[in-house]
């Protein structure tokens, strides 16, 4: 049954909502951090200074921009640009891309050094660096699911940019994908500090 | 409000739909069709989780072995336990009720999301079957109890990461559930349906909403953790590699607490909206009933460790946790004094509905007053993980929402269906469930507060008596829901048909035919007056006094 008429807001309330939704989801995790964090400060210090920062601030960078050009898609769309929006969400897409080729590298370096679940390394660490390796694993992995589901529906946005599907005077759809991309974003920009920064 | 029905029009299940035959329903994103996909599904759910617990009874007739296996014993608890908390209490009044009167009580086409109202079905349809599944499979059912509490659900054998993915997947149509409707009530009001015209049961579909939106990922999480911990050994809740398996227990109520909200408030919403029709009176403290929704659900997500008061937890928390559970008592006590002060000389009509309603303030009563001895801290330690708890819980989720549920389904079914059910069975039925209720579970509390620990298989001889008798009970019980179903499922085909409004009911969906046609409103409503406008029966009692 199609609405008998078009209500951007209402769609946009029914994004926010599942956005707070993921937002919880994660925050779970951030608490049981919070939790071991507190029980283990010594050892998550030393566990932490295994990451290199370097690399975090790259896939930072990268993110926060990936952000801005998405942002830039919705206001060329708003425009009447639709090549423009369009190669911005592509070059959404390609920071997306080197992000995960980062984090691969990022995590294969980590499994050559033997620091890997249930790895013979890692359980002679004590228990404060296990949790820490295990929360730095499920968590990074589950937002790098994310910055895949976030490629996929990007790239949907493509495809309805170019059938005309968004355009000029219907865009709410790329402003959902965007906003979507934001999220993946700011939970990096919470996971960045707490697992690469804070000593 | 006047009755707007149009004859020519074909109800939803003759509408003209894409595909052909049962595809035309799956495939549907009417919002009616849904509620009545998630109906027969909840039900079959229902009947095979009775069957578990009818079992598990028999198990206790006798002190010693009786009809299965230790092993057995244990699975059976943790299958009644998920299917009868994750399949039909939590989405009963949301997917089935909630889909389909939803959108015709605030005089709307449809919900805001029709297909990710579909998606939240086939999510639904898809958890309840792989929990189904993980029975057959190789490994054996779960035998964790439904908590999955860790590190048992971390070294048990059993199939548990199917039950875990099941309780995620269901997890997540019932967020979907939940925006949907908080969106829908947000945006599609009928013009004139200010906040507070609305019927009692959208409101408590809002609370219940914000509940599911913002609890269920938590457990969502916990569950996937967990799974991910059995699957590749990470450390998280294990506590051979540091983990925390009391930081699981907090994660696991921090939703699962909640999720008693998510059952009870819609039960309360439904018993406000059917006492004030059989009362034929407006309803006492609308305000106070729709904002003590909004207090319970906010009150509710804040007392999750009184679960927990045996486990380890300092005294500032034991106190504050237990007084705010002694809090959320307040928001239910004012829906109670308000259903009864709306039955004050109202003119009762003692139909099948308000019999379940009024059995469901009784008992609801006894599930609340209990549930506050078990917020005391010092009673919470004698009779923590008895058969108190277990009694208790049942008063609520089963003498409360269950009760409330079948209400629904006879105050709802001629609307739904077009028909009518025959009301002596169904009477006979209300009788034989509710007297085989309270001997099933009343013992159940005396058992408890003699030390009869719950989940136990075997027990001493001297809780014989107390056990034989609950037994007993469950056959009374079962034969009533069993004449009740029976009862219905005739009346589909048999029931003299249905007016648009056999009950004398006040809001919007009874000014559509019975069943509505598959647009709902052939013009959407324009609401002038509350939904429980009585004063014509209000002005002739009045008089008569």
């Amino acid at each position: 049954m199609e609405h008998s008429h078009r209500d951007d807001v209402g769609s946009r309330m029914g994004l926010w909502l599942f956005l707070f939704s993921e937002l919880i989801l994660f925050g779970g995790m951030f608490i049981i951090y919070a939790v071991y964090r507190f029980k283990h400060p010594e050892e998550f210090r030393l566990a932490s200074e295994e990451l290199d920062p370097f690399i975090g601030t790259v896939n930072t960078i990268i993110l926060l921009t990936s952000s801005l050009t998405v942002a830039m898609s919705i206001t060329a769309m708003q425009e009447g640009k639709k090549n423009l929006s369009m190669s911005l969400v592509g070059m959404t897409i390609l920071f997306a891309v080197i992000f995960l080729v980062n984090k691969y590298f990022e995590w294969s370096h980590k499994i050559s050094l033997g620091i890997y679940p249930q790895s013979p390394d890692l359980l002679n660490k004590p228990q404060g660096e296990i949790l820490y390796f295990g929360l730095y694993y499920v968590m990074t992995g589950l937002h790098a699911l994310h910055v895949v589901i976030g490629i996929v529906i990007l790239a949907v946005m493509m495809m309805y940019i170019k059938t005309g599907k968004i355009n000029k005077d219907s865009f709410v759809r790329l402003e959902a994908g965007g906003l979507y991309w934001h999220l993946v974003d700011i939970i990096w920009i919470f996971l960045f500090p707490l697992f690469y920064l804070i000593q | 409000m006047t009755t707007a029905t149009i004859a020519a029009e074909p109800d939803f299940y003759h509408e003209k739909t894409r595909f052909k035959g049962i595809f035309g329903w799956i495939f549907s994103t009417d919002h009616k069709r849904i509620g009545i996909l998630y109906l027969i599904a909840i039900i079959m759910f229902f009947l095979v989780g009775m069957a578990i617990g009818v079992l598990m009874r028999l198990e206790m007739l006798n002190p010693e072995n009786t009809i299965i296996t230790p092993q057995t014993y244990n699975t059976f608890f943790t299958l009644h336990g998920i299917i009868m908390i994750f399949l039909v209490v939590i989405p009963a009044f949301p997917a089935v009720f909630g889909n389909f009167f939803l959108p015709l009580m605030i005089g709307a086409k449809d919900v805001f999301f029709p297909r990710l109202n579909l998606l939240s079905w086939w999510l639904f349809i898809a958890g309840g079957t792989l929990a189904l599944v993980s029975l057959f499979l190789p490994g054996g059912a779960a035998d964790t109890g439904w908590t999955f509490y860790v590190p048992y659900s971390i070294r048990s054998n059993t199939n548990i990461i199917p039950a875990l993915l099941a309780a995620f997947i269901l997890g997540f149509s019932s967020i979907l559930t939940g925006l949907n409707f908080i969106t829908t009530i947000h945006r599609m009001r009928a013009p004139g349906m200010t906040w507070f015209k609305m019927p009692l049961f959208t409101w408590s579909l809002y609370a219940t909403g914000w509940v599911q939106v913002l609890a269920t990922p938590v457990i969502g999480i916990t569950l996937l953790l967990v799974t991910i911990e059995r699957l590749f050994g990470v450390g998280i809740f294990d506590p051979t590699l540091g983990g925390d398996p009391v930081l699981y227990q907090h994660l696991f109520w921090m939703y699962s607490h909640p999720a008693v909200y998510i059952i009870v408030l819609p039960a309360m919403g439904v018993v406000s909206d059917i006492i004030p029709v059989f009362a034929r009176r407006t309803i006492f403290g609308y305000k106070f009933i729709a904002y003590s929704s909004l207090a319970i659900a906010s009150l509710g997500s804040l007392v999750w460790a009184h679960h927990m008061f045996t486990v380890g937890m300092s005294n500032t928390g034991m106190f504050l946790f237990s007084l705010l559970t002694f809090l959320v008592s307040i928001p239910s006590a004012i829906k109670v004094f308000n259903w009864v002060a709306t039955l004050y000389k109202g003119s009762i009509e003692l139909e099948v509905p308000l019999l379940f309603m009024l059995a469901f303030i009784v008992q609801f009563s006894i599930g609340g007053l209990t549930g506050l001895m078990l917020g005391a801290l010092s009673v919470n330690i004698h009779v923590t993980d008895t058969y108190f708890v277990v009694g208790h819980f049942h008063y609520v989720m089963f003498g409360g929402t269950g009760f409330a549920l079948f209400g629904a389904i006879h105050y709802w079914f001629p609307k739904m269906f077009g028909r009518m059910y025959k009301k002596r069975p169904a009477f006979i039925g209300w009788l034989f469930m509710t007297v085989g209720f309270n001997i099933l579970y009343f013992p159940m509390l005396i058992l408890g507060y003699m030390g009869m620990p719950r989940r136990y298989y075997h027990y001493l001889a001297e809780y014989e008596t107390l056990q034989r008798i609950a037994t007993v009970g469950s056959w009374i019980m079962v034969a009533g829901i069993l004449l009740l179903i029976i009862n219905l499922i005739v009346s589909l085909k048999r029931g003299s048909k249905a007016s648009a409004n056999p009950w004398g009911g006040k809001t919007l969906e009874w000014t559509v035919s019975s069943p509505p046609p598959t647009e709902n409103f052939h013009e959407i409503p324009v609401v002038t007056t509350g939904p429980y406008d009585y004063s014509e029966y209000e002005r002739t009692t009045s008089e008569l006094t």
